[in-house]
């Protein structure tokens, strides 16, 4: 077990899915509310960029694409978080 | 172990190095075209999300209601498929980076049944849906759920039959450090698949 766990890549894997089930259990308790939902956004960013720099390999391309891919991850987040937020507000 | 034995590829998950490029050698893994194709497929779907939240915005509690006619175990337990592949997937290209041909094609078998065993979920939770009269035109969530999750499962079909042939090459010793271009490409196509799908769970069946 202690072999595993010092490899980047099965941690990778074992944050992937405590992260997921964190996600599913919030929306599993009935917890609701800005807060979750701003949490929720941001397991799935954590998540999307694990899987960009570990298993995509992206922590070891050129910069350009790194910033292309980490660029792409924040837009999307960040725009689904803004139309959450103002939602959330009625607006 | 040999290439037909995927008992042995899953008792060397302690033992299969974890091989990566290395810091000073920046490069894209595969074929560079990919990742113009991915990145891509990346901003149509990101142009999905962002269409899918603003409608959202504008009836989020009728979008709720129509949420909880979904199954949220069945989206968990896809999830749990879709990351546990594409770790299978490094595996196996660790394994041919680490010049062992013979474990590359348990790793992508098991990879490739994690990829049919979403497809399997997707089939019940569709039929699911339509048995109780649901489609995509029952309302503006339904188009949605059905249409941005159909053409995901159109990527997991793809990406699995990519992985398909990947399997076919390994079997034959065709992956090793020397020779890691098509695998590099077909691993990167399909974590590009698990990463939409970590949008997709939490929009779809989480966020309220």
């Amino acid at each position: 077990m202690i072999s595993i766990l010092k490899s980047n890549l099965h941690r990778t894997l074992l944050i992937l899915l405590a992260a997921t089930i964190a996600a599913f259990w919030m929306r599993s308790d009935g917890l609701v509310g800005l807060s979750v939902g701003a949490t929720t956004l941001a397991i799935a960013y954590l998540k999307g960029r694990l899987v960009v720099l570990d298993f995509m390999e992206i922590r070891h391309a050129p910069l350009l694409w790194r910033g292309l891919l980490e660029g792409w991850l924040l837009v999307v987040t960040g725009l689904l978080f803004v139309c959450y937020f103002f939602g959330q507000n009625g607006a | 172990m040999d290439g037909k034995d995927p008992q042995g590829a899953m008792t060397s998950i302690a033992t299969t190095p974890d091989i990566r490029p290395a810091p000073d050698a920046r490069r894209l893994p595969g074929d560079p075209d990919v990742w113009i194709f991915i990145f891509a497929e990346l901003l149509m779907f990101g142009a999905f999300f962002v269409a899918y939240i603003i409608n959202w915005m504008g009836a989020h509690e009728a979008y709720t209601a129509s949420q909880l006619t979904l199954d949220r175990s069945l989206g968990l337990v896809n999830t749990i498929f879709l990351v546990t592949s594409s770790w299978a997937v490094v595996s196996g290209l660790n394994a041919a980076r680490a010049d062992r041909p013979r474990q590359v094609a348990p790793w992508l078998a098991f990879a490739i049944s994690l990829g049919i065993a979403f497809m399997v979920v997707k089939y019940f939770e569709y039929a699911a849906k339509l048995d109780t009269g649901i489609d995509l035109t029952t309302d503006d969530f339904h188009m949605f759920y059905f249409c941005l999750t159909g053409i995901h499962l159109l990527h997991v079909i793809a990406g699995t039959i990519i992985l398909i042939v990947c399997w076919t090459h390994a079997r034959e010793g065709h992956y090793h450090a020397g020779n890691l271009k098509g695998l590099e490409t077909g691993a990167s196509y399909w974590h590009m698949v698990d990463l939409l799908w970590i949008f997709l769970f939490p929009m779809l069946y989480l966020l309220r």
